[in-house]
């Protein structure tokens, strides 16, 4: 395992230290412990629902294990622990082309529920895309929120990058609009649109969301296209609805999961991707810059289950 | 409307209940297998959902059942009887000390979930209630909050009380305590900070506050969109500092908020209110016996009766008493339309009215269709764009003065005319029915009829 991978690894860990704390736990006394009957089935199904998996997507998991353990005659409990994780992972497979975006000049429309951490999120990837070398611009289009645009200011000069932005109150579009303009022709790699918290329920907040989806699509319809969802890792299956209801509104490429080192869980990631099928491309894991991770499929399953050999991570009940 | 999903589904397996006849053992599993994915599925805690259906099977399967009821009204009942019981059986308000004595409230809860509005929500109903709040600003660590708090104590016609970032919370604490013994406040309330997560330095703060100054309610704001942590929050806070009782934010942005549900069971600590939108006004009583008819789909007529009485009481009773001659007498102007219509306003729109009704069988989406906001929006722009004078006496509009009122109203004549004919239909209905307008009483659903 290379030094890089590791660090990786190693953050995600020790973000994901209280999900795994209880749901790990669980999930290996039900392995060493039950017999493969109905109990077994229901206390699985307790643990993943608990973990904010939501109901369907347990179904699914339990379902295509119960067809395994009848087709291969498996009798040991222990031997589906396996099974549950590479289930899991295959649900979770980002897409080989999840990240091309990042070599082509693309346009990141960043969206979202109020309170979810937007605008951190731009931040961080302002200083990860800089880091790596590309131009990035970064447009305040939080008309809204009294000290939105000052608090991305903040961040733009921590990433150096520049920003566009307006007044407080000013349309919205407007300042897309003039962004798209200026990424341009200064020849920007990367533009970043942060835009205002609204709830997915609120129509004509949607309506504003669609036009300027509708104004980049149009002042610059050869950019490549990202709109990330933002999801606050602590809602349970709202964040589901709050997905679709967000791509209805403008097409979702990608979900950005934070505060995931806030919950005992990171179950609805899980759950989005599997019956929304839209990829989950960065988890934030922690407060710090480096903290918001490329998601890593097979990292996530395996810190989720405690898979990784490590002697300072031994569990306690063994 | 929150719980909307919950109340679709129960309602879809209720159906098929109604259709059968006689309960079976496996009908009453099947019924609450349906109930327990819903409940999950709205996120309530897993272990509460198991406890709840185990109750209800228990009591739905064998003699309750076969003893010749309606089967479906039945298991209705059951459903409706322990959920009632799960979100607690009776309303718990906010106590208040004694006489004269100060109140100290603490807020408290995550990062983002709602405190600083909700402070100044509950400030509101105090002073509804005739008290004199003072709200205390004890987040120091946002930047905004302390802003926030004067911004929202202003618009509610409140006092605050802040000393900057540079002081601890505990002294502040003590300070506007001192203050609101001066200034004859009874009711303080102090904002806390709240942070991402539960950490030790943020229970400390909020222990110290509570052992150096006396802290009579500790309030918990729970964002309702919060999964199964929920519980786990309201728990932990209620282990660490202790709470009183707690209150659930955002339920307007939310379809589900299953987390009510489950709170109170795994606490023990009651949910004083729920907040429903942005607006200052936006928090409402909670009442679980109501929420769990709602739930059902049973409706929440309770809950409307008291939003109209509320608004009702800040009507002028001689005003009423008014309004209610003029009932009888079928002698309305377009003056009482304009102040039905502000009061319609003050309990939430009309669709929010709706919303609490009992199903009827239209969705939400018909109702919405049925009721346009929008077209009342239009007639109260005619009644605006009439004289004091017409609007007092109806008979003299004539067809120059409607154009004129078409045109300020920016509205086609053809409906200046249809309101207009519409309100005289009304009027007339009014001097025909004497009896069922202005009764005894002035408490009427809605001061008055709406000519639509």
């Amino acid at each position: 395992m290379s030094e890089e991978k590791k660090g990786f690894f190693a953050r995600l860990k020790s973000g994901l230290t209280k999900t795994r704390e209880n749901f790990v736990k669980k999930v290996d006394n039900l392995f060493t412990k039950s017999e493969i009957d109905d109990d077994f089935y229901e206390e699985l199904e307790e643990i993943l629902v608990m973990g904010d998996m939501g109901i369907n997507t347990c179904e699914e998991i339990i379902d295509e294990l119960k067809v395994r353990v009848k087709k291969e005659s498996i009798k040991d409990a222990s031997l589906c622990r396996n099974i549950l994780i590479q289930s899991i992972k295959d649900k979770m497979k980002t897409p080989e082309d999840a990240y091309d975006f990042e070599k082509d000049k693309c346009i990141i429309l960043v969206i979202g529920v109020n309170g979810v951490g937007k605008t951190t999120t731009i931040g961080k990837l302002a200083s990860k895309y800089r880091s790596e070398g590309r131009k990035v611009l970064i447009a305040a289009a939080d008309t809204f929120r009294a000290a939105a645009t000052e608090q991305l200011e903040e961040w733009a000069k921590r990433a150096s990058v520049d920003i566009i932005s307006a007044k407080e109150g000013a349309d919205p579009s407007s300042v897309v609009y003039d962004a798209v303009a200026s990424a341009k022709s200064k020849n920007v790699d990367c533009l970043l649109i942060d835009t205002a918290g609204r709830l997915h329920n609120k129509k004509n907040l949607m309506e504003e969301l669609k036009k300027m989806n509708r104004i980049i699509d149009s002042s610059f319809p050869d950019a490549k296209r990202e709109n990330f969802i933002v999801l606050d890792g602590t809602t349970g299956q709202n964040a589901l609805i709050q997905a679709r209801e967000f791509a209805d509104a403008a097409d979702l490429t990608g979900i950005i999961i934070t505060k995931l080192d806030g919950t005992a869980k990171g179950g609805i990631a899980v759950a989005i991707q599997s019956e929304l099928n839209i990829p989950v491309k960065y988890i934030g894991v922690g407060e710090s810059v480096d903290d918001l991770q490329k998601f890593d499929s097979n990292a996530f399953v395996d810190a989720l289950f405690d898979v990784t050999i490590d002697s300072e991570d031994e569990r306690t009940e063994q | 409307m929150a719980f909307e999903s919950l109340t679709d589904k129960l309602q879809n397996v209720f159906k098929s209940l109604k259709s059968k006849g006689r309960l079976s053992e496996d009908d009453v599993k099947a019924a609450l297998k349906e109930v327990k994915m819903a409940l999950l599925e709205a996120d309530v805690n897993f272990k509460v959902v198991k406890q709840f259906i185990k109750s209800v099977e228990a009591r739905a399967i064998g003699e309750e059942v076969m003893n010749g009821l309606n089967p479906g009204q039945m298991v209705i009942k059951i459903v409706n009887e322990e959920m009632v019981s799960l979100m607690g059986s009776e309303t718990t308000e906010i106590e208040l000390q004694p006489g004269k004595a100060i109140t100290v409230i603490m807020m408290c809860g995550l990062q983002g979930a709602g405190k600083t509005t909700t402070t100044a929500k509950i400030a509101g109903k105090m002073k509804q209630k005739g008290k004199k709040p003072l709200l205390v600003a004890c987040d120091v660590y946002r930047p905004a909050a302390i802003k926030q708090l004067q911004v929202n104590a202003e618009k509610q016609e409140v006092d605050s009380f802040t000393m900057g970032d540079n002081i601890s919370p505990v002294n502040i604490a003590k300070a506007a305590i001192e203050h609101a013994q001066k200034n004859g406040h009874n009711i303080v309330i102090l904002d806390t900070a709240g942070r991402l997560q539960i950490d030790t330095e943020m229970m400390d703060e909020l222990k110290n506050i509570k052992e150096n100054v006396t802290v009579h309610q500790t309030l918990l704001v729970v964002d309702a969109m919060t999964g199964q942590e929920a519980v786990n929050v309201a728990s932990s806070f209620n282990d660490q500092i202790g709470v009183d009782g707690i209150i659930l934010s955002k339920m307007d942005g939310d379809a589900r908020g299953g987390a009510a549900l489950s709170v109170k069971a795994v606490t023990g600590k009651p949910i004083l209110y729920v907040g429903m939108g942005e607006k200052l006004s936006d928090l409402e009583q909670f009442y679980p016996d109501r929420m769990a008819n709602r739930i059902l789909g049973m409706g929440d007529v309770l809950s409307l009766i008291d939003k109209i009485s509320e608004a009702n009481e800040e009507v002028d009773v001689e005003k009423e008493k008014e309004m209610a001659r003029k009932f009888k007498k079928g002698q309305i102007d377009f003056n009482d339309y304009l102040d039905s219509m502000k009061q319609m306003r003050k309990m939430g729109g009309i669709s929010s009215l709706l919303g609490m009704l009992p199903q009827t069988g239209i969705s939400k989406d018909e109702l919405e269709d049925a009721v346009d906001e929008k077209q009342i929006a239009h007639l109260e722009a005619i009644v605006l764009s009439m004289t004091p004078a017409e609007r007092s006496n109806p008979k003299l509009l004539n067809p120059r003065r409607k154009n004129r009122i078409a045109k300020g109203a920016g509205v086609d004549i053809s409906e200046v005319n249809r309101f207009v004919k519409q309100f005289e239909q009304m009027q007339k209905m009014m001097k025909q029915l004497p009896g069922m307008f202005g009764g005894k009483k002035g408490r009427k659903p809605f001061g008055m009829k709406f000519p639509f």
